[in-house]
Formats: C-alpha cells, sequence, structure tokens
C-alpha cells in the first residue's frame, strides 16, 4: 500500500507543486536577488578595465543557475534525499579533498577553488554546507526508542562528520565556513534533542577549542589581526581596521534615504574593499540608506522566519532538521556579515547570502531554498 | 521538546535581526552626520591652483619683472619616502634624462634644517619640490611617457619669474622663494595641497607688494578614490591673478644707471661697490636705483645651487644681495655740506656774511686743515660750498660746541648740526617700499654716551691687560692707548668729533637714497617724502586699485630764501667747483647741472667717492646720487657717472631718454587684454 500511496503522491507532486510552495519566502528571495544585481551593479561599474556590466552579467547568470538549482531541489523527493545524504556528502568532502591537492586553485589569497575552465571555478566549501545540513538531518532523524533523543551512536558519527568536513576546510584555510559548519552541527544536534548537559559540554569544548587554537598559534596571523582590529578599530585604521572604519563610513554616510544607486561617493572611489562579495552591504548601506539596508535586513529575515515555519510545521523529523540547520546556517551568514560591516562582528570572509556576488555561495543559497521548498511541498501534499 | 527549541531559534532569529536594525539606526541615523563629514573628508581632496602672480612694470609699462611659462620638473618627496630605496633609482633615472648627478638632485630635495644649509628644500615637504625649471618638452616627454619608471616625479608648464633687464635692479626687485612650513600652517587649507609650488617675495618689491602681487589660489576640489586617483571635479574656483604693480623706475634710465655705476667700478679698480639713485623732485618717486656688485635673479628660480648660494653670501664676491643704495652705510663726506651750511644759518650765522677759509683751523689744540692745506682767504658760505672749504665748518661746529658747554655740557644742549641732519632725513630709515632698510647714523653727545657705556667694559679690560694678541708691538701699544682713552673719556663729546661731523665725516654715516631725498628736498619744496618706488597696483585688466604716493614726512626748518640760496651755489660747482673738471664740456646751456661732491675717508681703506646732484639747476626735476665705495675722489669717480647718466636722459651725444626732462605724469594704459599702450 504505501509504495502506491508513493507512486500517487510523487505524480502529483509534478502536476500541482507549483501551487504548493512558499510563495512568500520566494518574493523575499526574489527581491533580494533584484538588490543584490543592482548593489553588484553599481559596486563594480567603476571598474576600469573593460566591460562595466561584465560583472553583473556574470551574476545574472549565477543567479539563473540558481534559480534552475532552486527548482530541481524542491521537486526532488525529501525520501530520496535521505536516502542519499551520506552519498552528497561524500561528493563534496570529495570536492575538498580535490582543493587541498593539486586539483585546487587560489583566488583572492583563499585557496578554496576547482577551475572548471572557461572561466568558472566552483567553491566546494559552500556546497559541503547543504551537504553537511543533509546528513546531519538524516543521522539524527531516528531518535531512540521512545524518546524524542539521539542515539548516542548517531551523536558520535554526527560529530566525526562535522569535524571532519570543517577540517578539510580549516586546511584551505576558510575560518568563515568552518564557522558556520560549526553552527549548522551545534544547531542540528540542539534541534534534534541533545540533551542540555551535552550543549553546555560542547559549548565549554567549543571554548576550550577557540583558546587552543588561539593561543597555539593556529590561525594566520591576518585573522588575529582581523579579532584585534575587531576589539580595537583604530588600533591600525590603515590596516586591518581599515575595512572595518570604511565600511562603517560608507554605511553611516548612506544616513536615512542613502544617495542613490549609483550616487554613493564611497562606492564609487571604492573606499571599502571586495564591496561586491563580502562588503556588499555596505553598498547597500550608502545608497539605500537606512531605509533601503533595514529593508535588506528584512527581507532575510522574512526567508528566515519562512524557514522555522516550514521546520515547524513540518512532521517528518528529517525535514525538521534539515530546515532547521539552513536557518542556523542562513542566520549565522546574514548576521556575520552585516554585523562586520557595521562593527559589531569580526571581519570573517563570508558573503551575505542571495545579495553577494559569487557563483557558488549562490549555488548554494538557492540549493538552501530549494530544500526548504521540498520540505514545505512534502508537508502540503499530506494534507 | 523540539518544538520548544524550535522557538527558542525563533526568539534568536528575531532578536539577532533586531540587533542588525538597531545598530544600523545607530549608525546611519544618529551618527550619520558624522560619517557623511569623514566620508566628504577621505573622498575628496583640494588641490590649490596657484595664482599667476602679478608683473611689475615701469612707469612706462616695460616689463621689469614678467611671467614665463616653463616646463618645470618637480619630485614630490612624500612618494620618495615610501619608496624602499626612498627614491635613490628614480634619482638616477632622472639625472639620467637632466643630465645632472644624482647627488646634486638628492641635495635639492633633502628638507632646509638648522644643520642643512642650501642646496636644500627650504618650502613644504607636502609641496612639490622643482629641481629643474629649464627642461626641454624632449626630457619633458621622457618623463611623462614613462611615468612608470618616474614616480613621483612630475613635468608641468608653470609660470616662473622672468627679469628682461637681468641683473639690473636685481636687490630692488627682489626674488621669490618657497613658502616655509610655518608660513604654510597659518594659511588654512595649505597643508593639504598638493599642488604647484607656492612661493613667496623674499626680497625687495616682491616681498614689499607680495599681497597684491601674489593673487588669490584658485581651488579645486575634486573627488578621489582609494588610491588617490581623480574621478570627478566637486567645486572650482579659478585663481585670480595678481595685480600689476606699475612702478615710477624707468627701464631705460635704470639701464643707464647701471651702466654707468658698472662702468666706474671697472675703471676704479679698488672700488668694492656702488650705488646710483634717481629721484623724481616732485613726487619723491624713484627713478633708477641701482646696486652693485649685483647678480641674476634668476638664479632664485628653480631652486639656488650651493655654489650660486655661497657666491651671493661670499665677501669675495661683494654680497651682491645688499643693494648699497638702501643697505649701505657710508660717510657722506662734503655732500653732508647742505646739511651744515642749513645748520649754521639756522642757528643765526648770517647768510649773506663773508668768513675766513684758513688753510688750518686749531680745533681745541688740534689742527683740522682744509683739503691739501690750502687757504683761500674770506669767502661767503656760497664759495664755501662751490669750493668746498672745510674750516668755515670747523670753525662753526667747534663754536658751536662750545655753546653747548664743551666737554663739559650745562643742560640740554642745542647741537644744531645733528638736529638738522635729522631734520633733512638722515639717522633713520627713509621708510621707502623696500625691506630692510639701513638708518644710518648721526652722531652727537647722547650717541656717544650709549655707546660709551656699551662699550666701555671691554674698552677697560683692554686698557690694562693690552692686546696680547696683535703681533705689531706698535699698533698694540697704540690700540691699547686707544682703549685707555675710550675707557676713560669715551662718553666725552670732543670739539674733534664735533668738527669731523660738520663735513660729513667721523662717526656720520648715511645711505645712498638717504641723500638722494635729502637733496630731493632741499632743491625742491622743502618738504622730506618717504621715497616709493611703486606707482600704482592694478589689476591684470586695467581696473585701478591704488595708487602709490610718496608720504611727506616733515618739512626743512630753513626758508626759501635759505634753500634757493643753497641750492644756486650748488648750480655752479660743475662749472667753476670741484666738479667742473668731471664735467667740463657739457652743455650747461641746454642743461644746468647742480651737484656737491664728496669724498669720506675710511679708515684702513680708500675714501668714498660720492656725488650728489640735481637738475635742471634753475627748477630741478631729478636729483641723481652716485655713491661708488673705495671709488677716491667724488669728483673722479662718482662725477662722471652722474654725468654719463644725465647725458643719456637729456640725450647730450644721441636720442634722449627724456625729452627735456620730462616725466611721465600719468599712468601707462593697461588694455583689458593685459596688454600695455605705451
Amino acid at each position: 500500500m504505501r509504495s502506491t500511496a508513493a507512486a500517487v503522491h510523487r505524480r502529483q507532486t509534478a502536476a500541482s507543486a507549483v501551487w504548493r510552495v512558499d510563495s512568500v519566502m520566494l518574493v523575499a528571495v526574489a527581491g533580494l536577488c533584484v538588490v543584490g544585481t543592482l548593489l553588484v551593479w553599481s559596486s563594480t561599474r567603476t571598474w576600469t578595465t573593460g566591460d562595466p556590466t561584465a560583472v553583473v552579467r556574470k551574476h545574472l547568470l549565477n543567479l539563473a543557475i540558481g534559480a534552475l538549482l532552486c527548482a530541481v531541489t524542491s521537486s526532488v523527493d525529501l525520501g530520496w534525499l535521505r536516502a542519499y545524504a551520506p552519498v552528497l556528502y561524500g561528493v563534496a568532502m570529495l570536492g575538498l579533498i580535490c582543493v587541498v591537492t593539486p586539483l585546487g586553485s587560489t583566488i583572492n589569497g583563499s585557496h578554496s577553488w576547482i577551475m572548471l575552465g572557461g572561466g568558472f571555478a566552483v567553491q566546494p566549501s559552500e556546497l559541503a554546507k547543504p551537504a553537511l545540513v543533509l546528513l546531519l538531518a538524516m543521522l539524527l532523524s531516528q531518535p531512540a526508542e521512545n524518546t524524542e533523543r539521539p542515539r548516542r551512536l548517531d551523536l558520535i558519527w554526527c560529530v566525526l562528520a562535522a569535524l571532519f568536513a570543517m577540517g578539510l576546510v580549516m586546511l584551505q584555510p576558510d575560518l568563515g565556513t568552518t564557522m558556520v559548519l560549526s553552527v549548522i552541527t551545534a544547531g542540528i544536534m540542539i534541534l534534534g534533542g541533545v540533551r542540555k548537559r551535552w550543549i553546555g559540554a560542547v559549548a565549554l569544548l567549543a571554548a576550550v577549542g577557540a583558546a587552543a587554537v588561539w593561543s597555539l598559534g593556529l590561525l594566520h596571523p591576518y585573522q588575529v589581526a582581523r579579532f584585534t582590529a575587531f576589539i580595537n578599530p583604530a588600533s591600525d585604521p590603515r590596516g586591518v581596521g581599515y575595512n572595518s572604519t570604511q565600511a562603517l563610513i560608507a554605511i553611516g554616510s548612506g544616513e536615512l534615504f542613502g544617495k542613490g544607486l549609483f550616487h554613493g561617493g564611497q562606492t564609487t572611489g571604492r573606499f571599502v574593499p571586495e564591496q561586491h562579495t563580502d562588503f556588499i552591504f555596505t553598498v547597500a548601506g550608502e545608497e539605500f540608506g537606512f531605509l533601503g539596508s533595514v529593508t535588506v535586513v528584512a527581507l532575510l529575515g522574512v526567508v528566515l522566519l519562512r524557514g522555522i515555519k516550514i521546520a515547524r510545521q513540518c512532521e517528518d523529523r528529517f525535514g525538521a532538521l534539515a530546515a532547521g540547520g539552513i536557518v542556523c546556517w542562513l542566520t549565522f551568514q546574514t548576521f556575520v556579515n552585516v554585523g562586520m560591516t557595521i562593527g559589531i562582528m569580526p571581519i570573517t570572509g563570508l558573503p551575505l547570502p542571495f545579495v553577494s556576488y559569487g557563483g557558488t555561495a549562490t549555488f548554494a543559497n538557492m540549493i538552501a531554498i530549494g530544500l526548504l521548498q521540498a520540505i514545505h511541498i512534502r508537508e502540503h501534499s499530506f494534507r | 521538546m523540539m518544538r520548544a527549541r524550535f522557538v527558542v531559534l525563533q526568539i534568536l532569529v528575531v532578536s539577532l535581526l533586531a540587533v542588525l536594525a538597531i545598530r544600523l539606526w545607530q549608525v546611519q541615523m544618529v551618527r550619520g552626520a558624522k560619517y557623511v563629514e569623514v566620508a566628504t573628508e577621505t573622498r575628496t581632496r583640494s588641490v590649490v591652483v596657484p595664482a599667476v602672480r602679478g608683473q611689475i612694470l615701469d612707469s612706462s609699462g616695460r616689463p621689469l619683472v614678467r611671467n614665463r611659462t616653463s616646463l618645470v620638473v618637480s619630485v614630490d618627496r612624500a612618494r620618495f619616502d615610501r619608496m624602499r630605496d626612498g627614491g635613490a633609482a628614480v634619482l638616477q633615472r632622472l639625472a639620467g634624462v637632466l643630465g645632472t648627478s644624482a647627488e646634486s638632485l638628492k641635495q635639492r630635495i633633502r628638507p632646509c634644517g638648522p644643520k642643512v644649509t642650501r642646496p636644500c628644500w627650504p618650502g613644504s615637504p607636502y609641496q612639490p619640490i622643482p629641481v629643474d625649471d629649464r627642461v626641454t618638452t624632449r626630457q619633458a616627454l621622457q618623463i611623462l611617457e614613462r611615468q612608470e619608471d618616474f614616480p613621483g616625479i612630475t613635468a608641468e608648464i608653470q609660470a616662473t619669474r622672468d627679469h628682461p633687464g637681468g641683473v639690473e635692479a636685481a636687490q630692488m626687485l627682489g626674488y621669490l622663494q618657497p613658502v616655509t612650513q610655518e608660513e604654510l600652517e597659518k594659511r588654512q587649507g595649505f597643508k593639504d595641497s598638493y599642488s604647484g609650488v607656492d612661493l613667496v617675495g623674499r626680497d625687495g618689491l616682491e616681498a614689499v607688494y607680495d599681497d597684491a602681487l601674489r593673487g588669490r589660489p584658485g581651488l579645486r576640489r575634486v573627488q578621489v578614490d582609494r588610491v588617490g586617483k581623480v574621478i570627478g571635479v566637486e567645486q572650482q574656483v579659478p585663481p585670480t591673478t595678481g595685480d600689476t604693480l606699475i612702478t615710477s623706475i624707468d627701464a631705460r634710465v635704470q639701464d643707464v644707471v647701471e651702466q654707468a655705476i658698472a662702468n666706474a667700478m671697472k675703471t676704479h679698480p679698488g672700488a668694492d661697490g656702488a650705488a646710483g639713485v634717481v629721484l623724481d623732485v616732485k613726487t619723491g618717486h624713484v627713478i633708477a636705483m641701482a646696486s652693485n656688485p649685483t647678480y641674476n635673479p634668476s638664479v632664485w628660480t628653480g631652486g639656488i645651487s650651493e655654489g650660486e648660494y655661497q657666491r651671493l653670501l661670499s665677501d669675495k664676491s661683494g654680497r651682491p644681495l645688499v643693494s648699497r643704495a638702501t643697505n649701505g652705510q657710508f660717510a657722506p663726506g662734503s655732500t653732508f655740506k647742505i646739511s651744515s651750511v642749513s645748520a649754521m644759518v639756522h642757528d643765526g650765522y648770517p647768510l649773506n656774511g663773508h668768513y675766513d677759509c684758513p688753510g688750518s683751523f686749531m680745533v681745541g689744540s688740534r689742527p683740522f686743515n682744509n683739503f691739501h692745506g690750502i687757504g683761500m682767504g674770506t669767502m661767503d658760505l656760497r664759495t664755501a660750498l662751490i669750493k668746498s672749504c672745510d674750516t668755515i665748518f670747523y670753525r662753526a661746529a667747534y663754536e658751536q660746541w662750545q655753546r653747548d658747554g664743551g666737554r663739559d655740557p650745562k643742560g640740554r644742549p642745542k647741537e644744531p648740526m645733528a638736529a638738522m641732519a635729522r631734520a633733512y632725513g638722515f639717522g633713520r630709515p627713509t621708510g621707502v617700499d623696500l625691506p630692510g632698510e639701513a638708518a644710518g647714523r648721526i652722531p652727537d653727545r647722547a650717541w656717544r654716551q650709549e655707546l660709551w657705556q656699551a662699550t666701555r667694559k671691554v674698552n677697560c679690560d683692554r686698557s690694562k691687560k693690552g692686546y696680547p694678541e696683535v703681533k705689531d708691538a706698535a699698533r698694540a701699544a697704540f690700540l691699547k692707548q686707544l682703549a685707555y682713552e675710550n675707557c676713560l673719556e669715551g662718553y666725552e663729546w670732543r670739539a674733534g668729533d664735533a668738527a669731523n661731523f660738520s663735513i660729513g665725516q667721523g662717526d656720520v654715516l648715511v645711505t645712498p637714497l638717504q641723500l638722494a631725498r635729502a637733496y630731493a628736498a632741499l632743491v625742491g619744496d622743502g618738504k622730506v617724502r618717504s621715497p616709493r618706488i611703486g606707482w600704482a597696483l592694478v589689476r591684470p585688466d586695467g581696473t585701478p586699485v591704488k595708487e602709490i604716493k610718496a608720504p611727506v614726512v616733515s618739512k626743512l626748518p630753513i626758508s626759501a630764501a635759505v634753500r634757493d640760496y643753497i641750492r644756486s651755489a650748488l648750480s655752479e660747482v660743475t662749472s667753476d667747483g670741484t666738479a667742473a673738471g668731471a664735467f667740463s664740456g657739457f652743455p650747461m646751456d641746454r642743461v644746468k647741472i647742480g651737484g656737491k661732491t664728496g669724498t669720506a675717508q675710511v679708515w684702513g681703506k680708500k675714501d668714498t667717492s660720492w656725488f650728489a646732484s640735481f637738475a635742471p639747476a634753475q627748477k630741478p626735476r631729478l636729483v641723481v646720487v652716485v655713491m661708488v665705495s673705495q671709488g677716491g675722489m667724488g669728483a673722479e669717480t662718482a662725477a662722471p657717472a652722474v654725468r654719463q647718466i644725465y647725458e643719456a636722459i637729456y640725450g647730450i651725444k644721441g636720442r634722449p631718454l627724456m625729452p627735456e626732462g620730462h616725466l611721465p605724469d600719468h599712468l601707462p594704459t593697461i588694455e583689458p587684454d593685459g596688454t600695455v599702450d605705451r
């Protein structure tokens, strides 16, 4: 009986999935993509070499591919995703391993790329985020007998899988993504019902680990400098502190209404580095003002809250945990990215979801939205 | 349980987003205005566009100082400091292009300091330092086309000062030097500027009229990007060209005076300096003023070289920076007698009386001799001036000294000779529109007393210890005796001092310009004026700004009759008197020259040669004074130079520079396009 129901369901999905998507979330994502496109355009049009629209056109292509990936992901059956989660994780890990082999390339100082030829490149660490979400959700989807708490063995597997991924990313090294992966892991494990004393123990371990990393000098000097500059931006205003100072100046000078698209003097003068990727929020702040930047935050808020709603409505433990993991991931990235441009977080190389330029990051974000939609569609098809 | 944890997640998400929103409010709304200010500051640069400096013209509009556009190569030290080798490699390449040595370029761009002497850069370290202002287009292109090889080096067209007269009137016109860091800091907005060179007048007319000549610099507020590249202009205030200074100088007369004194120097090889001054009697304006040795002011533009600078300062080359006309202080000799005669008459000696002119007059116990000790019998004051009798003045000075109480004055001494000298304007700066003028010196009892107070300790020490360092025993003994006398009675104004003073000898010192204006007051309207070189300031388009008049500072305390008497007496000097030889053959019927020779003795040196003159003698328009230091007799050296000047002015041997002695009575007209209508 069950297999017949599944077959019927599959046929129904194909026909009416479109009607069962979370359209509010999709509108918010589309809005973010539009704003992001304008900001990428504004921040790259003054590049002196070549076509002023070259970057924004590539960004649009990335968005198109991302939309396609989103659509594909949203139509995939959750059971299938759950079954193949270890394979997807394995593929992602393979990609990460490739990066640390001679296949990997360095772009903008971070060794996290694999060149595909034709000017295209992928960043496996971005794809590791959804892969880890799926694997952890799968591992914790079967609670211990008669409880809501996960089995101890599953937890151990979770920690090992997460540490393995984080270790590979640290080899690049990419501290930002490592932190995203750790947040995903912690989030899914906590949402999955880990005992409070475990949470406390892990938090303690994380603190000890962070202290160890710091004191053992495992961080690159530039990473240490970023934290120092965060605590005291005036310590080196022309060096590491330069980014945060210039970011604050750009955003602050936007005031209420901003200077208007293409009219931001700080943006035009390219005072903020990486302003089409990690620091794109400064362009929003300067050119669209407080109203614009708060709107961007609000749109991201809509996506995150709809994600939580999907997770809470999901009867399926795998779906709920996966949705929860995605929300943790996007929340962390949003808060750290916007926070670092306004001086409340240290500078970390993380893009702003749906807004920043960056192919693989866009794909990963879109896949995440696709996953949320798939969970939503599945939940609503049972009613 | 899972549901509860999702609620916690939801609360967490909402509060994190709320934190972002609150922080954004704080950054953009509360502190927004401050960040707008900071953003403007980081994004814009104020570039000061230097104004073109005003020209200096002569009385008919001929340029004395004008601007020449030239290609100037400058070095940006700030860029060099950021280079690993301090720009050494770039300098090496630049030296190759400019055909000089890297070492000399390096010296030119180092900042001047207490221990760093020229060549060095006296200006602001923020300014580009000009190292060559005479580069060819080819050299400039070599630098501009390979900017990657010449970081921090610019070649641009700039206006530099050009002196069509070359060495002529160099001290009077002055020169420009880069503004110093202290001066920059006093002026708002200059510190940020990275454009152009800001020069300030350091001497002469360039310094006195600096504010008017300088104009107002323009300002360009440009938008720059992160690396300082200009990406747009926000605001532009064009510079205002400085005013043109029209002077009363006649370039051709100046030329003649320069030649005359140079010639006098050449024909008297011992001479170490000369000055010539031509004044307009009616207005008190300077028509020409020259000093020799001189130098070419173009050595200042584009930085001065070590050798050149040392030459300007050295005694060997005669310190050409110093104007002998306003800063040279010399005993005036007999030219001073106009003051002494005035003092005698003012003191009650009859103007038409007869006075005995013996070959020698006993001043106290010491005989004071006429020139060559020749007695000339009884004569009137007129003849005393024409023949330059000294003993009449010795006697008068001695008698006045005795009336004042002699060595032991009672009450306030009258000192008629010193008082009259002051009335003629001696002993204080004339106030001419030039910087750093010397005051000269009128010695009297009070001056002697002060000098004695100041030097007493040294003299008294020496009178005990003697001069063991002096090898010559006789000379050491003499110096010791002198120190002893000065220590004991140096405060005393002795009869001999008074006698010497009456004939312009001893301690009296005057500048050639002081003497010229004294003669101008005497032969003119009796008013002593503060001479002026500037005549008017006009905008470059000809709009008048200000006319400059020579102000009257005092009036001679003698009547017009006395002045006429002295003037008519001096009118005979060139025909019957001491200058007759020098002026023999001069067509006095065409224009009669009056004047007085002076031969002042200087201890240890040759005589100072003077001739102070005026023309036409009946109704003088011009006063010409020439002084030749160590030139010998006034009649032999200075008088022929003056003759040479008059010959050119009145066209005795060619076309006259001033037909009938006519002086321009109206300013040259400057057309709106800047051309001068003569």
